[in-house]
């Protein structure tokens, strides 16, 4: 139950406002928290317990079941994007080539989990599934660059650049 | 009402049109296993324990929730069934924590009667095990992961019956797990610590927090003197912990009990109730007559009152400022009785034995002290004394029936219904009742305030002027009943609201009944009636007649809600976050 450093929240009144009307126009409406969640995923770009709570309050959901559907799917993180998206390919022909080292290494080197950001917004980190870069096997990507034929060695060195 | 002809393993049964497959073998005497199902709280169909064959169906149904239809036949046995069951269970089995012999639900658990019931032999399925960490953070309530198996009762109960919705299922396939919300702490959440999570656990995933150690310590230490006082509704459940039916009062056995345990001095929370009803009968009887803020609502249900926290901050001056009957009557103990009989307070240890967890947390307050002193040093669930009792090596059915220690000996019959749902108000009506008309009223019975339906209302005409009750038990009761009158809908003058279903009798804390003995007998109610019939057998039924509370106010208190009684009695309440801390 220990608890992780995460990045504060930095939501801003204009957002809160954007989200509230989104509460608001899906009041009473069955089947309301998913698409609420959708909207404020992208007003936010992710869901920390900041924004769950007002959705919880807005719509007379308790948080537990609210943090229960965002959990369920992956397509909700409750982890912001950092500056710089790490995505580690997790592919079949990655993995062979040892992507999982790659990835080990990285969480060790930054000090968090996959689908988590680093507490100074700077990195997160994905695993991915195949980015069609098998030629390259193991790939990882930091937003548009593509880093090929690893090894754990690299991944210090690469980082560095940011 | 409509009927239906089916059959169950080949015989021919006719039961009401609605009743699930479930209910109707039940009829017929024939058990079907269950493991996610629990009357009245839980029904999802989720475990599969209860699949039955239906002939010419296509696959397995779940009888908790297939409704009964005309002519249809049902194994409830076959092999194909027998086989399902079993491998459903072997499966739940290779991921749960099988360490039977250290549970606290050895020989009371679900789970483990399956096991034995469908001929289990060995787990063959050896796979990866998740290891959850424990939560023990909340002094009211455990929860061990490593021994859940999803049912989602604990879920269920808490998010539709008592509507707090403190955890559910989080994380999905193999990494779900029941949680509260980001897996923070219990005690960081919204739980209101009412425990009926624990009393709907078929295994040993939530326990109370244990504190029987701190008692046997306290006893033990030749400097403490260890008082301890017993709850109404302990006395109600306490023989089912040892054999007797549900609905046996168990009261001197107790007391018994309690004397051979090594307490310095056993006494009655019913005492503490009967001070309760002059304090908080007084605060209704100026409230009315001073335009105070109405209605007034009990505060006796620690559960009801961090709900109403949490929930429903916008009444909490509604709220009685009444500290609740344990901790009022600890606080005598360590202040009259302490000085009448030159003990110091410092050296004694007020152990409060209780149906309820919730109490754990109260007694921690911070408001629960007085310069220093705390109210109750440590509060024990009924279980937890059944333990005791039963570590001690004494034999609970051979005691022989004992009293209360003096002074105290003798509460009201109005203290003892404290521990069912109406119980408050019939005891605050009769005394109230007296009190406004200025002479002693024949009227001692309410019965417009008792049984278990969810909401009760009445009219009780006093002196001349009309009293509207109301009466909630079980916090979604209690919402529907705030709601009502937030939008304006209802007005009434007085509110007796208790946590749990059925009131303390169903507490969070009284013995475990399992899924099957809840399909059979009427716990809230045959509970109820151990209360009622010792009520009807007292000497003295109103609590302002209560010799020794005659003189506890005569020698120390003065009035009730005098001065000195508001610094020891008296309590306030805090607004809280809707969902977390």
């Amino acid at each position: 139950m220990e608890e992780k450093k995460r990045m504060p929240f930095k939501g801003t009144k204009e957002q809160e406002q954007q989200l509230m009307e989104v509460i608001e126009s899906y009041k009473g409406t069955d089947g309301a928290v998913i698409p609420v969640l959708h909207a404020a995923q992208d007003i936010y770009g992710y869901l920390p317990i900041e924004v769950q709570t007002m959705i919880a309050e807005g719509l007379n959901v308790p948080l537990a079941e609210i943090y229960g559907i965002v959990t369920f799917y992956t397509q909700f993180s409750i982890n912001p994007k950092g500056q710089y998206k790490i995505g580690v390919c997790l592919g079949t022909a990655c993995y062979v080539k040892g992507s999982g080292d790659i990835l080990e290494k990285i969480k060790e080197l930054l000090g968090i989990d996959v689908g988590e950001c680093t507490p100074d917004g700077k990195f997160s980190l994905d695993a991915t599934r195949c980015i069609g870069a098998c030629g390259l096997a193991p790939v990882m990507t930091i937003n548009d660059d593509v880093y090929g034929r690893l090894t754990v060695d690299d991944v210090a060195d690469i980082f560095s650049k940011y | 009402m409509d009927m239906v002809n089916l059959k169950i393993n080949g015989q021919a049964v006719t039961v009401p049109a609605g009743y699930t497959i479930l209910e109707a073998a039940r009829e017929a005497g024939i058990d079907i296993p269950t493991l996610c199902y629990l009357k009245d709280a839980s029904q999802t169909g989720s475990c599969r324990m209860c699949v039955v064959e239906i002939v010419g169906a296509r696959a397995l149904q779940a009888a908790c929730v297939y409704p009964v239809a005309e002519g249809i036949e049902v194994l409830t046995h076959s092999p194909k069934v027998k086989q399902a069951r079993k491998s459903t269970l072997e499966l739940l089995l290779s991921n749960h924590d099988r360490s039977c012999l250290t549970c606290v639900r050895n020989k009371n658990c679900e789970l483990q009667t399956l096991s034995e019931e469908l001929g289990v032999s060995e787990i063959p399925f050896q796979g990866e095990m998740i290891k959850r960490e424990i939560d023990d953070l909340s002094p009211s309530i455990v929860r061990n992961n490593n021994k859940c198996v999803l049912c989602r009762r604990c879920v269920n109960v808490c998010k539709n019956v008592q509507t707090v919705g403190a955890i559910d299922v989080t994380e999905r396939g193999f990494k779900s797990q029941i949680a509260s919300p980001f897996n923070m702490p219990l005690s960081d959440s919204n739980c209101v610590n009412c425990g009926q999570c624990i009393a709907a656990c078929p295994t040993g995933a939530l326990t109370e927090k244990d504190n029987t150690a701190d008692v046997f310590d306290a006893i033990a230490d030749p400097e403490k003197y260890v008082i301890v006082q017993t709850a109404p509704a302990v006395r109600a459940a306490l023989g089912e912990e040892f054999g007797y039916e549900i609905g046996t009062p168990v009261t001197g056995k107790m007391a018994a009990a309690l004397r051979r345990l090594g307490f310095d001095r056993v006494f009655d929370t019913d005492t503490g109730a009967d001070i309760t009803i002059m304090e908080e009968g007084t605060e209704l009887i100026e409230r009315i007559k001073n335009g105070g803020k109405l209605p007034l609502i009990t505060s006796c249900s620690p559960g009801w009152i961090k709900f109403c926290e949490h929930s429903f901050p916008d009444f909490l001056d509604n709220l009685s400022s009444c500290k609740s009957p344990h901790q009022m009557f600890g606080a005598v103990l360590k202040s009259y009785y302490a000085k009448k009989h030159n003990l110091d307070p410092k050296k004694m240890f007020v152990v409060s034995v209780m149906p309820c967890v919730a109490k754990k947390f109260e007694s921690q307050r911070e408001e629960m002290e007085h310069e220093h002193l705390r109210d109750v040093d440590c509060v024990i669930s009924t279980r937890e004394l059944a333990k005791m009792i039963r570590q001690s090596g004494i034999n609970f059915k051979s005691l022989p029936d004992e009293k209360f220690d003096i002074p105290f000996e003798e509460a009201t019959g109005a203290g003892v219904i404290f521990g069912a749902t109406g119980g408050v108000m019939e005891a605050a009506l009769r005394t109230v009742a007296d009190v406004l008309e200025n002479k002693n009223i024949d009227k001692l019975e309410y019965h417009e305030v008792r049984g278990t339906e969810g909401i009760k209302e009445a009219t009780v005409n006093i002196a001349g002027k009309d009293i509207r009750v109301a009466v909630a038990h079980g916090l979604g009761n209690a919402r529907k009943l705030l709601d009502s009158i937030r939008s304006g809908e209802k007005q009434y003058e007085f509110i007796e609201i208790m946590a749990c279903p059925g009131g303390c009798v169903t507490g969070g804390g009284q013995p475990i009944v399992n899924a099957k003995t809840y399909m059979e007998h009427d716990l809230k109610a045959e509970r109820a009636k151990a209360l009622y019939s010792e009520d009807e057998r007292a000497a003295i039924r109103k609590s302002h007649e209560n010799p020794d509370i005659v003189l506890l106010y005569k020698e120390f208190f003065g009035e009730p809600g005098s001065h000195l009684a508001h610094e020891l009695l008296h309590t306030h309440y805090t607004a809280r976050n809707r969902y977390t801390k």
